[in-house]
């Protein structure tokens, strides 16, 4: 869908991104991952030629996105960042409806676009679609943000630290939001942060940048479980690195038939390794119950089996 | 309830607009002056001809704002086509000096500036339009350049982003929200236009600012006074009608 191949770009010769090779397969959720100055906002920018490349090559379904006209090209991907940058003269409506409009969709397509849009951001239409947005709450902004990026259906997604303005509630209804309609709609997204659980949260593969070089790219399990140097385990945070690994797996594997007396706790069978370790420690248990969606229990974990490895 | 609704009720509880107010104290005051002989007789007794009656008030009340309109329009085109011709990538290089040609404009007197155009064009009106279209250019060029620059950069970024042409750009994102400042810009060049085109009179153009030239140069205060009064009344009105245009297209965030 999207590949990079020796993509470079330097500002009055500092490399912002040198030699950067990447290809991102349909329905990825690549987030560029790295610290402030890593080059990670330039690489984004480069695929929408908003940022233009100045080595290698940039491709888009197989052509060079050079080849494009610049604005068609833009249309075909949706576009967040963290400011939002929703016209302030124009409603929420009218906002969403800015690239359906420049495609000249006709007026009751579009009006059944934002309507659907907002009910999947759950913003009621009749409540919000007339408002501007100085009306509107940060998150409330950011939500018809994503909406305007997804209003035409683009076939990428950029979006640059776009929740990294908002509250830390917000922000998790949000990252939770994104993660339902990648689910849903399975489209291309790449996603700039420098939030590292923000990354492991939402990445089906994470890109970690450092000085404008690709230092590691891999699943977020992947790099936790094997980072390739120092940079990158003191990244992804040294101290906690297995609490975040046990919070990407899921306790299905380590599900065993009740041995005995049933624990008096239990957690539900969805629940992370995270999850079940943090509620031990909350009642000062060594194995829980695990209880299906009906409620009823199918098995126990204990706590000995949940620190061994396990193939994942 | 919204803020307009919040200002239009507020208007409403007034009961009277200021601006007809201002207005209809304009025009009686231009109409009914000639006619307030005795008045001014007893409030000046030591002056034989206490009315100005020369050239009917409301005449050059009318030709004022005859050659304010005028020279403002001129001031407004021109100024608002250089300043958005700054957002064009060739007009871009040439801003700083634009924005050094309207302010050297503006250092001049304008006086002087009458002066010197009077040897080029001659006496009347065509000087005192072309000194005061100059010299209303700068706040509309001011207001112009002010209001795109008020554009936040992440509305710009994300009209491009979206894959907006720069026309598009220009006409339904940059024009709209610098429209505020632009309006400021264009009402202070107005206002200032109106009390400079009574200077005007120094080189013949007919305007409110005869009877204060002709009363000062003669020692006649009533003249003064009567020229004074219209003129004020002129600006307040002027300023007025900017006042509730302005708050009709705010929706600024609060």
């Amino acid at each position: 869908m999207i590949k990079f191949e020796n993509a470079s770009k330097s500002y009055a010769g500092v490399a912002a991104i040198s030699n950067l090779n990447l290809e991102i397969e349909q329905g990825e959720l690549v987030v560029f991952l790295g610290p402030s100055g890593s080059g990670k906002s330039s690489a984004l920018k480069m695929v929408n030629r908003m940022v233009a490349h100045d080595g290698g090559h940039i491709l888009f379904n197989g052509q060079d996105i050079t080849r494009f006209n610049v604005q068609d090209l833009r249309r075909r991907m949706g576009y967040a960042i963290q400011s939002v940058g929703l016209f302030p003269h124009r409603t929420v409506a009218q906002n969403i409806a800015t690239v359906p409009t420049l495609l000249g969709w006709d007026s009751s397509r579009i009006q059944a676009r934002v309507t659907a849009l907002l009910e999947m951001l759950a913003m009621s239409p009749e409540q919000f679609a007339d408002r501007y947005p100085h009306q509107l709450s940060g998150g409330q902004q950011q939500r018809v943000g994503v909406a305007r990026a997804l209003a035409a259906d683009p076939d990428v997604l950029l979006m640059d630290e776009p929740f990294g303005a908002l509250d830390p509630v917000t922000r998790t209804a949000l990252q939770l939001a994104l993660k339902e309609i990648h689910r849903a709609t399975s489209k291309t997204i790449l996603f700039v942060t420098h939030d590292i659980d923000e990354a492991l949260l939402l990445a089906t593969r994470i890109v970690l940048l450092n000085h404008g070089r690709m230092v590691q790219v891999g699943t977020p399990l992947e790099l936790l479980q094997h980072p390739i140097n120092d940079f990158v385990s003191n990244f992804l945070g040294q101290a906690d690195r297995g609490l975040k690994q046990l919070s990407l797996q899921a306790i299905a594997p380590y599900v065993k038939a009740i041995g005995g007396a049933e624990p008096p706790h239990a957690i539900a069978h969805t629940a992370t390794l995270r999850e079940a370790v943090s509620c031990m420690a909350t009642y000062h248990v060594s194995s829980l119950s695990v209880a299906d969606a009906s409620g009823k229990i199918m098995g126990q974990v204990n706590a000995v089996d949940l620190l061994e490895k396990k193939h994942v | 309830m919204s803020d307009l609704q919040l200002r239009q009720q507020r208007t409403k509880q007034h009961g009277l607009n200021p601006l007809s107010l201002s207005v209809a104290l304009l025009l009686i005051m231009a109409y009914s002056l000639p006619h307030s002989q005795a008045l001014f007789a007893s409030l000046f007794p030591d002056l034989a001809r206490p009315v100005y009656l020369q050239e009917p008030l409301a005449d050059l009340l009318w030709q004022h704002i005859a050659l304010v309109l005028a020279s403002s329009a001129v001031a407004v085109i021109i100024g608002t086509a250089a300043g958005l011709a700054t957002t064009s990538p060739v007009g871009h290089s040439f801003k700083s000096m634009i924005e050094m040609v309207a302010a050297m404009g503006q250092t001049f007197p304008p006086v002087a500036v009458l002066a010197l155009a009077v040897p080029v064009v001659g006496f009347g009106e065509r000087p005192a339009l072309l000194a005061l279209a100059i010299f209303g250019l700068l706040p509309v060029l001011q207001g112009t350049l002010a209001g795109l620059a008020s554009v936040p950069t992440p509305v710009l970024d994300s009209a491009h982003a979206m894959g907006m042409a720069p026309r598009h750009i220009l006409t339904k994102v940059q024009m709209p929200l610098a429209f505020p400042l632009w309006l400021a810009g264009v009402r202070t060049s107005v206002i200032v236009n109106i009390g400079t085109a009574a200077i005007a009179s120094t080189v013949g153009a007919k305007t409110l600012g005869l009877p204060i030239i002709v009363g000062l140069s003669g020692f006649n205060t009533a003249y003064v006074l009567q020229g004074a009064v219209l003129l004020g009344l002129l600006a307040i009105a002027a300023d007025l009608a900017f006042d509730q245009l302005a708050n009709r297209f705010d929706r600024t965030p609060r």
